[in-house]
Formats: structure tokens, sequence, C-alpha cells
């Protein structure tokens, strides 16, 4: 097609996401690379290190220097590996890289190394759950192990590389490791496409994070979304024309362009149009994508099998002891947790979405309950994290600071006030919340006033508890806890609530 | 030059050790003597690219102190510790520019050093300077360096083989009495048989790549250049070894006695008997000039007389080697000298008119910075590996390797080593053989299979024909390096014997050559 007639199917309106759902049905495909975070890179032992000055974590491979060669990075096989099992692929015994061959000022070498028929990992799935709680899974076709490129800055008015006054080039990136993960064609999603793609990013980033293979850091690349998208007639059993959507960088945005397309294909295609094959870029501020580089099957990029590694063969018990060393899928482990907590539905989406489920479990196997756990995470640490500009666990709390702190609550030592001023105290480097509490003379004289009013209360609202516990039923004090709980905002000792009962009753505990 | 220094340097690597070792020369008189040997004869000769007068003797004094020192620091110096080495300039060194023998990468310093420079440094042998080559190692004659052709020693109208010719020449002019080569389809053992000098291919994998500059990565080997077969097995055994930089490098585990063979003894065993000699059917005949035949013969005959047993092996795919290797070879390289683009080092070239975008920047680049054998492999390498195309050539000549790596195992049972003429002619004139590339591509008829099969090959001088050298070629299975050296010592002694001298001895004398 050429550039007018492209340009006219640029200028078709979309059609509403909801007409072209009725008319088309769409067909995606998914692909997510994840920039690893070994200690080096690929195939050399410079620092893979994310923010540093331009081209310092750079060596002469990196920079594909005359006579350099590259070396597999084991670490990195290793995480391809673990990858390919979350993924419920089978992991290749023998596998090679390859070279895809392009003239690119970011490829220092112009060829990038990476798998072409022989990827690690391949015929694997993921359930992914909806907002409604539905799964839904998609197929993986393949999961490999490549480079990455150079990182470009183009000066000038167009902001890419034609048309610039000059571009710069920052290697620091080239050779950082990737994995890029294939779907199969996802078909039957009907409208559920967009919240699909959007939920099988964040399935991947809670996959790769919880393997702790990838920082994960959308924000900087550390997993980013091509979005393919076509458009079929229902039952037309042929896929139509894709469009490919390239450096999809959220989560949100993956569901939003994926969107987009649908509505895009569908105006052109009710035009009576076709569909161009290319990519297309994605414009976070208008929420649209705009053509990007015509992009035919014909592409050569003379792949041949990189001479200078030799295959890389995983025996099964190494792939076996990988398997081994699985953490619980994060679905899983979501749905466990949630039940063993008690949390509402609510709360724990709160939860996941602070990025806490790790330091709450953390704090509830030092003894926390699932309350104080995240009542603490949730609450005064995350203020502070916020009031500093950091991620709550970047502050520095330990889940034993949280234990003791909740212990000296408990034992009277000190108030929630006081406790929360510790906190600050304690995120300030002045020591345990011990030595905060005596060293400030912070401890307090314990007021039993508002308990013992909020145990009056509950009495004088339960009197037939109240006449169960003086015929000696003891156990009944317990159905006296929850209102005084209630009343307490959850600060009242369960002890000492049984204690004052008793006291009141004349008895002795 | 004094008779001194001329007596000097016609020492083998093998004696000078042993004197320098005595105290009976320093390391300084040695590298001063070969230094001059270059002021000379190079002018005639151009083997060197670039000289190294400062470092080779600050290097050759250094060793003389730790010498002088005596105690464990005189011990611990390694034999070939103050003898000096020149270095093929397709390997990088820091401190010395690199060329690869192309104005692609002129003025260019490598910011590290090889492996098997790192290994020769850390041997504390003087380095010389880098040797010419053609350009990227691609050719037979030296004739294809952007910094003119090195000449023959034994006839400076003559080529000196290639793609070392500069190795070979400044070993057989005494300007040096070691030199590091690489070999992708004979660049060493070419070079070695015209000459009069002994080159070894190793096994591929037996001595670390890194930082030879690659032509194609999976036929390239670096390996030794030397006047004897012991001084070749002595550096040999310096520069081999498992590299974690290198990937196809071997580990020691892998060789058949769980360590790196010892080469020097292989070489000094000089003893046939009973040793089982292959005579490729395939290498020999037709191509073959009848005074390279002949010397070749002769050979043989040294070997069955003292107790070889002299078979003859067919190889019926060598038939198809030469155009396997100039599918494989050119293919590999037009990938890897994608990376000479004028954007991160070496030569950039703007274009003369029009818009100076980065497609035209590099399309000038390495329009001005290539020869034209650099240009004609990387578009028939290109072409080879194209969608559609790759398959009928890339894909066919990976299994004509495979075959060919078959009848090397079949022929292989029938006996240890293999033998043939290593060139199928002495050396030929300047320019003869320019303008064909596929006469030129004939020179490594019989060194291709060694490096498709990924084995090692050793040549040795056999004799003069019409006052030129012939070589003749042994090679052996993969991680048998040793037997080479064992062969070639033999037939060595042997042949110095029937001449009552080594034939490197008698070049004739460049000073009267050059006046």
């Amino acid at each position: 097609m050429n550039t007018t007639t492209q340009a006219a199917m640029d200028a078709v309106e979309p059609l509403s996401f909801e007409e072209a759902i009725e008319t088309y049905e769409p067909v995606m495909g998914l692909e997510v690379h994840v920039e690893l975070n070994t200690a080096t890179k690929m195939f050399s032992s410079a620092p893979n290190a994310f923010g540093d000055e331009p081209n310092t974590n750079v060596n002469e491979v990196d920079l594909g220097m005359p006579g350099t060669l590259p070396a597999v990075n084991g670490k990195a096989v290793e995480s391809a590996i673990k990858l390919g099992l979350a993924l419920n692929c089978s992991i290749a015994e023998r596998c090679r890289f390859a070279r895809k061959q392009y003239f690119y000022p970011d490829t220092p070498k112009n060829w990038q190394t990476s798998q072409y028929d022989e990827p690690i990992a391949f015929d694997g799935h993921v359930d992914v759950e909806l907002d409604d709680g539905e799964k839904f899974r998609v197929e993986i076709e393949r999961a490999h192990m490549e480079e990455d490129a150079g990182k470009l800055t183009h000066a000038g008015a167009s902001g890419r590389i034609q048309g610039a006054d000059y571009s710069l080039v920052d290697y620091n990136r080239a050779g950082v490791p990737l994995i890029e993960i294939v779907t199969k064609p996802i078909t039957g999603a009907g409208r559920r496409a967009p919240e699909i793609a959007r939920a099988y990013v964040s399935t991947i980033r809670d996959i790769v994070k919880g393997l702790d293979i990838s920082d994960a850091r959308m924000e900087r690349g550390n997993v980013r979304c091509d979005a393919n998208v076509s458009l079929m007639r229902p039952g037309a059993g042929v896929f139509g024309t894709r469009s490919e959507t390239k450096n999809v960088n959220s989560i949100r945005a993956v569901e939003h362009a994926v969107t987009y397309e649908i509505r895009r294909h569908a105006g052109i295609l009710s035009a009576g149009g076709s569909i161009v094959q290319e990519t297309r870029h994605w414009k976070e501020d208008t929420r649209t994508t705009s053509s990007g580089r015509i992009k035919s099957d014909a592409d050569d990029y003379r792949y041949f099998p990189e001479p200078d590694l030799v295959p890389i063969v995983t025996t099964k018990e190494w792939v076996e002891s990988l398997r081994a060393e699985l953490p619980e899928p994060p679905a899983q482990r979501r749905r466990r947790l949630r039940e063993a907590w008690g949390y509402s539905e609510a709360e724990f989406r709160d939860v996941i979405a602070a990025g806490l489920l790790d330091q709450i479990e953390e704090t509830v196997s030092h003894g926390a309950s699932p309350a104080v756990a995240r009542k603490w995470w949730m609450g005064e640490i995350s203020r502070l994290a916020n009031a500093r500009e950091v991620e709550p666990a970047g502050l520095g709390v330990e889940s034993a600071t949280i234990v003791e702190l909740n212990e000296l609550i408990q034992a009277g030592s000190i108030n929630d006030k006081i406790a929360r001023q510790v906190l600050e105290h304690h995120v300030d480097g002045e020591g345990s919340p011990a030595d905060i509490v005596r060293n400030r003379g912070l401890e307090v004289v314990s007021d039993d006033g508002a308990l013992t009013a909020a145990v009056e209360k509950a009495m004088a609202e339960n009197p037939d508890v109240v006449e169960k516990v003086k015929a000696g039923k003891l156990k009944a004090i317990g159905a006296l806890i929850g209102p005084v709980m209630k009343e307490t905002r959850g600060q009242a000792d369960a002890g000492k609530v049984k204690q004052i009962v008793l006291e009141r009753l004349g008895r002795n505990s | 030059m004094t008779s001194t220094s001329n007596s000097l340097i016609r020492l083998t690597a093998a004696e000078m050790s042993a004197k320098l070792r005595a105290g009976e020369i320093t390391s300084v008189e040695l590298t001063q003597a070969h230094l001059d040997r270059i002021a000379a004869v190079d002018g005639t000769i151009n083997a060197f690219l670039h000289v190294a007068e400062a470092e080779a003797l600050e290097t050759a004094a250094a060793v003389d102190r730790s010498r002088a020192a005596g105690g464990t620091e005189a011990e611990s110096l390694h034999p070939l510790a103050g003898v000096p080495i020149a270095v093929k300039d397709l390997i990088v060194t820091k401190g010395q520019p690199t060329t690869a023998g192309s104005k692609m990468l002129e003025g260019w310093m490598s910011p590290y050093d090889a492996t098997v420079v790192e290994k020769i440094r850390a041997a504390r042998m003087p380095i010389l300077g880098k040797t010419n080559l053609d350009e990227f190692a691609m050719g037979s004659s030296t004739e294809h360096s952007a910094f003119g052709p090195t000449r023959n020693p034994w006839d400076p109208t003559r080529i000196p083989g290639g793609s070392g010719g500069g190795s070979a020449a400044a070993v057989a002019a005494f300007e040096a009495p070691l030199a590091l080569g690489t070999d992708t389809g004979g660049s060493i053992r070419q070079p070695g048989s015209v000459t009069g000098t002994v080159g070894t291919k190793p096994t591929y994998g037996g001595v670390s790549r890194y930082g030879a500059i690659a032509m194609a990565s999976s036929l390239d080997q670096i390996g030794p250049v030397a006047r004897t077969v012991e001084d070749a097995a002595l550096l040999h055994e310096l520069i081999a070894g498992h590299d974690n930089k290198d990937s196809t490098s071997l580990p020691e585990a892998e060789y058949p006695e769980g360590r790196l063979p010892a080469f020097v003894d292989a070489a000094s065993a000089k003893n046939v008997a009973g040793l089982r000699i292959g005579v490729i059917k395939q290498l020999q005949g037709a191509g073959y000039q009848a005074g390279v035949l002949a010397r070749f013969q002769e050979a043989l005959e040294r070997l069955r007389e003292n107790g070889a047993e002299i078979v003859e092996v067919d190889c019926p795919s060598f038939d198809y080697a030469l155009g396997a290797y100039y599918l494989i070879m050119p293919s590999e390289a037009s990938s890897n000298l994608a990376r000479y683009d004028g954007v991160r080092y070496g030569t950039r070239v703007l274009p003369e008119e029009g818009p100076l975008t980065i497609e035209r920047v590099m399309g000038a680049t390495r329009a001005a910075g290539f020869g034209d054998e650099v240009k004609r492999r990387i578009i028939l390498g290109t072409y080879a590996l194209s969608a559609g195309y790759y398959d009928a050539y890339y894909g066919s000549a990976q299994k004509i390797r495979t075959l060919i790596q078959r009848d090397f195992d079949a022929a292989f049972e029938q006996a240890d080593v293999l033998v043939s003429p290593t060139s199928p002619t002495v050396a030929f004139p300047l320019a003869s053989k320019l303008d064909d590339p596929v006469a030129m591509y004939l020179n490594d008829v019989a060194t291709i299979p060694a490096n498709l099969a990924g084995i090692p090959g050793i040549s040795v001088p056999g004799g003069l024909s019409e006052g030129l050298p012939v070589g003749v070629q042994f090679l052996a299975p993969a991680k048998q390096d040793a037997r080479v050296y064992h062969a070639a010592g033999a037939l060595e002694q042997l042949l110095n014997d029937t001449y009552d001298a080594p034939l490197w001895a008698q070049v004739p004398a460049l000073e009267e050559v050059t006046g």
C-alpha cells in the first residue's frame, strides 16, 4: 500500500468499541520482553545496571570491538528455565543462539544475538484471572533468550532517527539479558480482549517478580509489551491482517492500546478499507497509536546459528533442581494468603496494589496477626514512605520491628499514638523500638479508663451474656470481646477485657 | 649487522631459550639483533606493519633483570621469557595498533589484549611488532593487504602465501624466531609451505580465539609459526588452553590425556616406526605441480624407509570442500564484518554529497574502508544467508562439512595421521593470480578440509622445487595435535639428515638480494 492510501486509512474514524466488537472477533498476539536482573550482562561481564552515566556499564564485548566473543551468562539461562517452567513450558534439552542481522546504530555488532528456531522454552500456558474472578487460559508459543540493544536519543524536532539533527547512543543497555515471551494467537476473547491483554501482562509481571528474575518495573522498561491485533468476521476462520503496537510500557496502556487498535481496525474495515501490516507507536497522551514502519514478512534478518557460542544443554537434573526452587505461582499464593488472612476483597486488592504482599506475609510469619501486619504496612509505614517519596518496602522497616512495636502496645507500655512516633524515630535511625521508648522516656502508665468504659458498655448491652458469666460459664466472656473490640477499634487486649469483666462481677480471674 | 647478531638470529627459539637461561646471551642483545634485522631487510620483505622497538626492548631488559636477580625470580621465568615474537596484525594488542590489514582499522588501538597476547606477555616474550596479512585474513598471498604486499624471502618477486604471509616471511627471513598466526582455511600452513617454515593449525578450540579479529568463527584458529617443529610445539604449549572468554575453547579435561598434551615431547620423539600414515587420494595429482609431488613422494619414501606404514585413504567428499568452504566462510565473514560501520571506532567516511544519514555514512565508510576481496566475500556471504537461499547454500555447505568430518573419521580408522602436500604449488610470482580469485582460492584446496572438520594440521618443509620451498602437511584427529608434532618432527629430522642441513638455513642471504 502506498503512503497516500495509508494516510487515508489513518484518517478513518475509529468505530466505538461496542460497535467494533459486535461486528468483529479480535485476535491478539502478545510479545512481552522481560529484562533480567542478573548482576552482569547476557554475554559479557559488564554490570547490568539501570540509570548510570551513559556508556559506563560497557566493556569491549558490549561495544562489539574487533576480536571480542560472547560468553553466555549461566544465571540468565537459569532465569529463562525458571520462567519457562513457571509458564508451564517444555524446556529444550538442547538449544542454540542465532544472529539476527540488521544494521542499526543501537546494535553494536549490527546483529542481535537471539534465539531463533531453537527457543529454550516452548508450548506452555498461563491462566490469567480477570476482574470478575473468571479465568482465561493464554497459550504460550515460546520463551526465548536474547540481548537488549543500546538506547538512542534523537536530537531534533522529529524525535526519531529520520530528520534528527544528531543522535546519541548509550550502550549501557546493550547486552542486558532479555527473555521474550510470545503467546499463541489469543482467540475467543471477544469484548474481554483488552482486559485479557492487561491481565496477561500483569500476570507475567507478577510471575517474574515472584521468581525474582527481574525488577519488573514497567516504567523502566523492565517489562515491555508488543501487542499484535487483528480482526476477523466471526466464524471466518482466517485471521485478518495484524498491526503490531510496540513498547507499550504500562499495564493500563496495554488495555488501552488493544482497545484502540480494535476500534481503529474496525473503522477501516467497516469503511471497506484494508489494514496495513505495520508497527504502530503507542501515544500515551492521546491514547492512540500512530503509524510506524511498514513491516512485511519478507524482512530478511539473515538468521544463522551463532558460531561463537556452543549449544546450551539442559540436563534433566538441572531443570528439575530449578523446578524445585520455583516459588508458589502468584495467583495460587494470593488465593491462599487471602483465605488465611481473612481480608476482605477490597482490603486484599489494596495490599496487592500497594505491592506489600511479601512484607505482610513476612510480618505475619514473625508472629503478628494479619490485621496488625496490615494495619502497620498499609497505614503508618505507607504514610511515612509516601511523605518521604520512597516505596514502603524501601523504608527499611523490618518485620521483627513491627512485631516488637505491637508487643509494646499489647503490654501496655505504649499506646498507638506513641507507637507511631516510635516508628518514625526508628526509621530515622534511633534504634529498636524498646531502645527508643526507654531513651525518650515514652513509656506511659496504662490507662484502663477507656477500656473499662467500653467493657461496661458491652456488659450493659448484653445482660444475657453477663448472666451466663455470673452462672460460671466463663467461656461466654468471648461474646463480650467482639463489642469491646469494636468500641476500641481493635486496640483492646483480650486478656485485659476478661480481667475487667471478672473484676466487675466480683470474681477473681 | 654484526656477525654475532647474524648468528643469534639464526638460532632456533629452543636454542635461544637455552642460551638465555645459561646466561650466554641477554634478551636485550637477542631482541636488538632482531630489531636490527627488521631494520635491514623489512624494507624489502614488508613483513611488519608496526615495529614495537621500545616496548620489545623494555620487556627484554626486564627479563634480563629478573634473570640477573637469580633465585626464584629467575627460576620462575618461562622457558620462552626473553625470546622475541611477532604477532599477526589480526590479533589485538593493547598499546600497539591493530589494523587487520585494512584501511577500516587504520590507526585503531585495541583497548584490550587478546588472550594469546596476555599469555605471551605473561611469559614475558618481547613483542617485536605486528605482521602483515591479507585484509581481514582474506587471501592466500598477502597481496590483499591495504598496506602493500609482503615478499617471500626466498625470492622477493614472489608471494609469501597468505593470509599470514607477514608472520611466515618474518620467521623465514630471521626477523623473528617465532610468530603468531591465524588459520581459517590454511593461513598459517600455506604461508609456512611456501616460505620453508613450520606452521600449526591447532584443533578448533585448542587455542582461545578471544582477540583474534574474526573472519569465520567456526573455522578460525590461532596457531604458532616457527622455523622448527620443536619451536612451534614450544609456542603451542604456551598459547593452548581453555579460556572462559571463548565458549568454543576446549577444556583441558577433554584431551585424551585429561590435560594439555606435551607437544614438545611429541616433536622430539623423532621416531616413526609403526606409525600408520594415510596418504589422501584426493589431495594429490591433477592441479599439483610436478616438483611439489616429487618432493612429497620423496618425503613419503623417507618415512617408509624408517618404519612408517604408508597407506592410501579415500576421502571422496573432499572434492566438495572448497565449494562448501567458500559458502560457510563468506557467510560467517559477512556477519562478523558487519560491525565495521564507522559508528563506534575505526575509519568513518562521510558521503561526498547528499544528506548525512546513518545509512549513508555506514555505506560510504564500508565502500571506502574495505578492499575488493573483502567486499567480494561480504556480498557472497550475504547472498548465501538470504531468505530463500539459506538452505540451498549455507545449509548444503554444512551438510558437506558433516560428510567431510565422516571421511576424516573413516580415514583415521586406517591411519594415525594423514599426509598431503600443504599447497599445490610453490610460491608464485606477485600479481600473477590477483585477477583470478578462483585460481587464488585453489591454493587452499589441501588445507581447507582440516578447518571444516576442526582437526589439527601442521606444515613442515619438505625440500625445494626450482629453488623454492615445498610443504608437507600432516593431519590428526581432533585433540590429537601431539600426533602432528610427532610425525612432523620425525620427517624434519629425516630431511635434515638427507640434506645435511635444515631447509630454512638455505634461504638466500637477503642482504645480497637487497644490496
